[in-house]
């Protein structure tokens, strides 16, 4: 098995979060899929009898209910997750967005539509200390690159943005993997 | 968080990074399916997946999991710190098993955190733990609509 203990098992290293929509299982056996694939499929040729034989369940099981989550989206995708520093982007900015909430959503599918926004939510504001709604992690090899991304959002939303940043990491504080327990 | 090795990554390296970030078959060969599609061989895909994993160009090779759809609830947050009170809270912070990801960010909110728990429920109460043991508000910022991406990064170095 390809057990990693501080490998995250969710989409977006940096930004990830849900709104608490609340969900359960829809089979027995999805929470124990979750449980033996979440620190990665097995490195053999035939993964998913690996697993069937590791869980005790038929492998056509297996492969349903993987396919079953995927079809609704309890599985985002199955595959590769890159480490962004080892693969070049060096330099991750959360750029942040004051736009009118009744264009919200046409302006954040269009921003999330660029190639270079890994992420996008409408998040609510904290005024007055915070008037951004809009939230997009850009990801680059220099800080130059990604305030040049930052630029293009601008020009995208063009005078529908009242007011914008960018924040940089400028430090990992902690990081573990989001995972279920056991 | 382990540093990545440095490596050198050749093209088809490059390629398996860059064309297996999704679609990852399901069937009893998925391996040779996959390695076809790349014009190499399965043995040759497993070595160089289990390098590549070895060396954390990957953190991982599986499903990617939206686990808010399975019960749990995740919820980014920030702080103020003040600088002189750093080490202080983030030690009080990082000491929540709740805090998933940590990040210093370049904002008067300068501390930005995930907070996960097992049910949505569960969010709030760890807000006001928070607050209570850092003496500091703490805004949550709950994600109330995503915009669908195409999580994608192709390999730059």
């Amino acid at each position: 098995m390809n057990e990693r203990p501080d490998a995250a098992a969710i989409d977006a290293p940096d930004s990830d979060e849900a709104g608490g929509e609340g969900g359960t299982f829809a089979h027995p056996l999805d929470r124990r899929l979750v449980l033996a694939t979440q620190g990665g499929l097995p490195l053999v040729a035939r993964p998913y009898h690996a697993l069937a034989e590791q869980l005790g369940a038929p492998v056509e099981d297996v492969m349903a209910r993987l396919a079953a989550m995927l079809e609704r989206g309890v599985i985002r995708r199955i595959g590769a997750v890159p480490n962004h520093y080892a693969i070049g982007y060096t330099a991750n900015g959360m750029s942040v967005w004051d736009v009118p909430d009744e264009r919200i959503d046409e302006l954040g599918a269009r921003v999330g539509g660029l190639a270079f926004v890994t992420h996008c939510y409408h998040r609510p504001r904290k005024l007055p200390d915070w008037p951004y709604n809009l939230f997009a992690m850009v990801h680059g090899a220099s800080r130059e690159e990604v305030q040049a991304k930052v630029a293009e959002i601008a020009a995208l939303l063009g005078p529908a943005c009242r007011a914008h940043d960018v924040l940089f990491s400028t430090q990992i504080l902690k990081k573990t993997g989001l995972r279920i327990g056991g | 968080m382990r540093e990545a090795a440095r490596i050198e990554l050749d093209a088809v390296d490059r390629a398996i990074i860059d064309r297996l970030q999704g679609d990852f078959p399901i069937c009893e060969r998925p391996y040779l399916e996959a390695a076809e599609v790349l014009g190499i061989g399965e043995d040759e895909l497993l070595a160089r997946l289990r390098r590549l994993l070895d060396a954390r160009v990957l953190t991982r090779f599986g499903p990617m999991f939206q686990i808010e759809r399975m019960g749990g609830a995740f919820v980014l947050a920030a702080m103020r710190v003040p600088e002189a009170d750093w080490e202080r809270v983030l030690a009080v912070v990082n000491a929540f098993p709740e805090v998933a990801h940590n990040y210093r960010r370049t904002h008067e909110l300068n501390m930005w955190f995930v907070l996960a728990t097992e049910t949505p429920g569960g969010i709030a109460d760890t807000v006001a733990r928070l607050e209570a043991a850092s003496g500091l508000p703490v805004y949550p910022f709950p994600k109330l609509k995503e915009y669908f991406v195409e999580m994608k990064l192709e390999v730059r170095t």
